[in-house]
């Protein structure tokens, strides 16, 4: 039985996005994995330490250069060996689906972890996109899972409230918070990560084009009106907010 | 045409459907403006969606009892293929972007995801839609002979009902075997105003102290308001509130006329789910917690001290 769980290099969320031109701009900004991401690996090393016959578990990237330091962040936690297709073309994510479903046959995998929603894109597709292209069943925003032989069961966060869930390999599932507490990798296995397999595959070997025209980005910053009050006088401080947002803004009745 | 797959709760046409049949109007691309209304009993669904639409197709089965992605995605993709659809819009739920890109890859088409407004464009869609965590808008385009859309709730306006009601129609679909199969429900409903329809919303943080405090200030405050309750994370993990009141990146998305966070430090996770809200209230005893950055109005005070001054002050 082996996994692929996906990893993306997303800018830590304190940092400042930048934008240059009509696209965001990463140089310089802190990147770091992807939080969903992060729920992703560590549920593959559990799934692999509760003996579920976990044969290996590979990190696929898909995406710039930078991409690596994310990938060695995954071996370091325990990931086996880890794959990055390089590329620094933007692509939606069904037209991305298209690589990790082929990988996903070339490798042979069985259980595919992608992060609930990604936190640069705000997409929620790629996991089922993939599931559709392998005609596989998808488990979305996972946030218990375990895996007997080939059954998984698990729990997951549906539009009111969750589901407990029964369903076999192979599958995609996605993550949720909750999941698990991802682990930090210890400095014996940051330096038993650097000996890891990183293979580089190229784009064009997996013919996916982008189907989604990405024209423009600006940030719209909701100019706020900050009208913050000293609260020293509770009374006299509540009351001038309620005026506020009943004569000013007109918000309440 | 242009086929929108109906959203419904509790056997009432949800207003994100409203919202679709806007979205599919404004795209001014030609043919009828369809909602497929997939499920069992949903008569009064379909009604209520004819009001809207220029025609309604009803696809009423045991097999559509309940909600399952692959069955879902199944029917919208069937019927775009069959009525020729050259748009197809789903709604921007959890449920929704859950199937939508199923539905992309059966019909080999493009997927705008989430978006926030849609106009034709030549021989395809343009539309917005929010990045990096809400923090960026951006233009994305897509062509073909149909197009997928996903359109986020709360983003357009909600369409009245046309003069004349579209005509309904039943339709037959071959629906494939669920292969997930659901062992148990746990429905987190909210008691109070749901929030994604909540007009006020007032948040509780880890500042409100404990589970016992939202009942003494947070719930009071809401119930003089009329609001709805939203936690963060923060709250939720601890146990404090349930998950369906999380507010941001992992909660729900929300973005009524006034939000109000009651000792909510505004990390970014959190922003992410309500940074579009027309006013922003902050109260948290920090002058330099970032929540202050987006917020409209505050106090710099504590939530114990203000808020039982607040529920007094906002008595009618
Ligand atoms: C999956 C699917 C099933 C549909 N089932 C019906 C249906 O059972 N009855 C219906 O009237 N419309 C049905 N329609 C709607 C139909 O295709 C037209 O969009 C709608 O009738 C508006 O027609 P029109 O004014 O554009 O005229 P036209 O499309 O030119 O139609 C002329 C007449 O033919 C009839 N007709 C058209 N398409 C169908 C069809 N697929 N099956 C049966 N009669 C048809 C209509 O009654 C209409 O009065 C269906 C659409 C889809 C996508
Ligand atoms: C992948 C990922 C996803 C996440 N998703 C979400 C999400 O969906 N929603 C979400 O909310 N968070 C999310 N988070 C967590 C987020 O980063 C923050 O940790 C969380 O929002 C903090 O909640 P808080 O503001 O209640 O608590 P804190 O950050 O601890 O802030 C408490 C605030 O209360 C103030 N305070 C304390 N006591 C008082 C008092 N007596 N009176 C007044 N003010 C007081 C403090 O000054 C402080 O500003 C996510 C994090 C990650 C990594």
């Amino acid at each position: 039985m082996k996994i692929l769980t996906l990893i993306r290099q997303v800018p830590d969320a304190e940092a400042r996005v930048r934008l240059s031109g009509n696209a965001v701009d990463l140089d310089g900004t802190t990147v770091v994995m992807d939080g969903m991401d992060e729920y992703g690996v560590e549920e593959a090393l559990r799934l692999r330490e509760s003996g579920a016959g976990v044969e290996e578990i590979v990190a696929l990237a898909i995406g710039p250069k930078r991409n690596e330091d994310a990938l060695r962040t995954a071996l370091a936690m325990g990931a086996d060996r880890a794959v990055h297709v390089e590329t620094d073309e933007r692509l939606d994510a069904v037209s991305l689906s298209q690589v990790v479903a082929q990988l996903a046959q070339t490798e042979q995998t069985d259980l595919i972890l992608v992060g609930g929603q990604e936190a640069d894109w705000d997409s929620q597709a790629l996991g089922a996109a993939t599931a559709e292209r392998l005609g596989w069943p998808q488990l979305t925003w996972t946030n218990e899972l375990k895996l007997d032989g080939d059954k998984l069961t698990g729990r997951h966060d549906v539009d009111e409230g969750n589901e407990s869930f029964e369903a076999s390999l192979p599958a995609v599932v996605t993550t949720q918070q909750g999941l698990n507490e991802p682990r930090y990798p210890t400095l014996p296995n940051i330096m038993k990560a650097k000996k890891k397999e990183l293979r580089k595959d190229d784009l064009a070997t997996y013919g996916a084009q982008s189907r989604v025209k990405f024209v423009g980005a600006e940030i719209q910053t909701r100019a706020r009106l900050n009208k913050i009050i000293d609260g020293k006088d509770p009374q006299a401080a509540a009351a001038q907010l309620i005026d506020l947002l009943r004569n000013e803004a007109k918000v309440i009745k | 045409m242009i086929l929108i797959v109906a959203e419904y709760s509790g056997g009432k046409l949800a207003k994100s459907t409203l919202e679709m049949v806007t979205a599919a109007r404004q795209t001014g691309r030609e043919g009828p403006v369809t909602v497929l209304v997939l499920g069992q009993n949903v008569a009064g669904v379909a009604t209520e969606a004819a009001a809207v639409a220029d025609q309604v197709l009803v696809a009423d089965s045991a097999a559509l009892s309940t909600y399952n992605a692959e069955t879902w995605a199944a029917a919208a993709a069937q019927i775009a293929q069959e009525g020729e659809a050259h748009t197809v819009i789903v709604g921007g739920s959890r449920s929704g972007r859950e199937y939508a890109p199923r539905v992309a890859v059966k019909l080999d088409a493009p997927y705008l995801e989430d978006v926030i407004s849609l106009s034709g464009s030549g021989e395809g869609l343009q539309a917005q839609r929010y990045t990096y965590l809400a923090r960026v808008t951006e233009t994305v385009e897509a062509q073909g002979p149909v197009i997928v859309v996903s359109a986020k709730p709360g983003s357009f306006a909600a369409a009245a009902p046309a003069a004349q009601p579209g005509e309904q129609y039943d339709v037959d679909l071959e629906l494939p075997e669920s292969r997930v199969s659901v062992t148990g429900r746990n429905v987190e409903k909210s008691s109070r105003v749901a929030l994604a329809e909540a007009d006020i919303i007032v948040t509780g943080g880890r500042g409100v102290g404990n589970a016992e405090n939202f009942g003494k200030y947070v719930e009071p405050l809401a119930d003089n308001l009329g609001a709805g309750v939203g936690a963060t994370r923060a709250v939720v993990d601890a146990g404090w509130r349930p998950y369906a009141e999380q507010v941001g990146q992992t909660g729900k998305t929300v973005q009524p006329g006034a939000y109000i966070a009651l000792g909510v430090s505004g990390a970014v996770q959190h922003l992410s789910g309500m940074g579009k809200s027309k006013y922003i209230v902050a109260i948290n005893k920090d002058a330099e917690a970032p929540i202050f950055k987006v917020a409209d109005y505050g106090i710099v005070g504590d939530v114990n001290e203000i808020v039982p001054a607040l529920i007094e002050a906002s008595k009618r």
